[in-house]
């Protein structure tokens, strides 16, 4: 994992395969990830799993947070497996109870992640997932909501990593840990 | 149909969930007392078994497909796909899903709402259950079924944490059965953060 290719596990390639890029989505000039199909099949979507669930079930981690809503489909499989929490980190206004947020750039304006106050102890040793990381924005907003809470970021878990977009070095010096790259 | 009325009543876990849930008064708006199930999910036990319980039912039912309406029907459905080795195939909300895409719409109390699947996600003869977090006028459902049938599919069956009692006995949604696990818990001052 990570992108070193000596070292690279037979399952990603399959997974990699199954990836669909879909030009010019959301807009013109965008290459677009498309992980869907990864889930369309059963043995690749299980590989992607059981990738991190490997890497993650000795490192005492106590609580996994998806980012909403891809990081909703990766997250709570790996919780599941290792015994961990899982804490939803959501668009404004959809948490329900008392919330903290951060908020985050855009190409064009801001957004806010949120998530939920106590959800977490001070202490608790955190992954943070989503699908994909391009520029880090969405990823940086998880590790301050977290951090703020006296968490611990361990580690950040993405499928894929568009590396040309630095988005690894605007993880508050965590480490990122991707499955496939894509340049 | 409800978990205990169909050879669960007593089981021990339908309470551990149920009482993993909590309830917010008067959200989104006066007079709703929200379901949340975010403090289940910070509970790995009762979590795990609200999975094994959907596992053990549709193991054996010859599942082909779990579809999960977004955003809360995305942590649910994976675990239960990836146990029974079925595709996850996500329902989203309108411009989300890259590619093709066939869309519904479904009425909400105010105005309408779409739902969306991509129409690679269906090949022929696919059997296919339908997973949220919750039922209350089934119309996410309803529109989830309407999706799949157009593109081909049988749904099996519609499944969710929490439904209103109306679902209790052979309620059906247009024509396809509900298995419900816990009705929605009531408000007391104890269900915040335990």
């Amino acid at each position: 994992m990570s992108g070193n290719k000596e070292e690279e596990d037979p399952r990603i390639n399959g997974i990699k395969t199954k990836i669909r890029v879909v030009p010019d989505f959301p807009k013109k000039g965008i290459m677009f990830q498309d992980i869907t199909t990864v889930l369309l099949d059963p043995k690749a979507f299980k590989d992607t799993i059981d990738l991190f669930v490997e890497r993650y079930r000795d490192k005492n981690i106590s609580v996994v947070a998806g980012i909403e809503a891809r990081g909703f489909i990766f997250g709570p499989p790996i919780a599941l497996a290792i015994g961990a929490k899982f804490v939803p980190l959501r668009k404004p206004k959809k948490l329900p109870g008392e919330t903290i947020f951060e908020e985050y750039e855009l190409e064009y304006g801001n957004d806010r992640l949120e998530m939920h106050i106590g959800a977490v102890e001070a202490g608790d040793r955190a992954l943070v997932v989503d699908d994909l990381i391009a520029t880090g924005g969405t990823l940086c907003a998880a590790i301050n909501l977290l951090e703020r809470v006296g968490e611990e970021v361990v580690e950040c878990a993405c499928v894929i990593e568009l590396p040309e977009l630095k988005g690894r070095q605007r993880l508050k010096g965590k480490p990122l840990c991707m499955l496939v790259e894509y340049r | 149909m409800f978990a205990v009325e169909n050879g669960l009543q007593g089981d021990p876990r339908l309470k551990a969930i149920s009482d993993a849930i909590r309830v917010i008064p008067h959200f989104p708006k006066t007079g709703i007392m929200f379901q949340d199930i975010t403090t289940l999910l910070l509970d790995p036990v009762a979590f795990k078994h609200v999975v094994d319980i959907f596992v053990d039912r549709y193991k054996h039912m010859n599942i082909s497909l779990v579809a999960g309406v977004e955003a809360r029907g995305f942590i649910f459905g994976p675990p239960i796909a990836l146990a029974i080795g079925a595709k996850f195939v996500p329902l989203r909300k309108p411009g989300k899903l890259p590619g093709r895409v066939i869309s519904e719409e479904y009425e909400l109390e105010y105005g309408s709402d779409r739902l969306e699947m991509s129409v690679e996600a269906v090949k022929s003869d696919e059997r296919a259950l339908i997973i949220d977090d919750l039922v209350a006028t089934g119309g996410t459902l309803s529109a989830s079924i309407n999706l799949l049938e157009r593109a081909g599919a049988e749904v099996v069956e519609c499944a969710c944490v929490v439904g209103l009692p109306k679902f209790k006995g052979q309620c059906k949604l247009k024509g396809k059965p509900l298995y419900v696990l816990v009705e929605p818990r009531e408000f007391d001052d104890i269900t915040l953060y335990n």
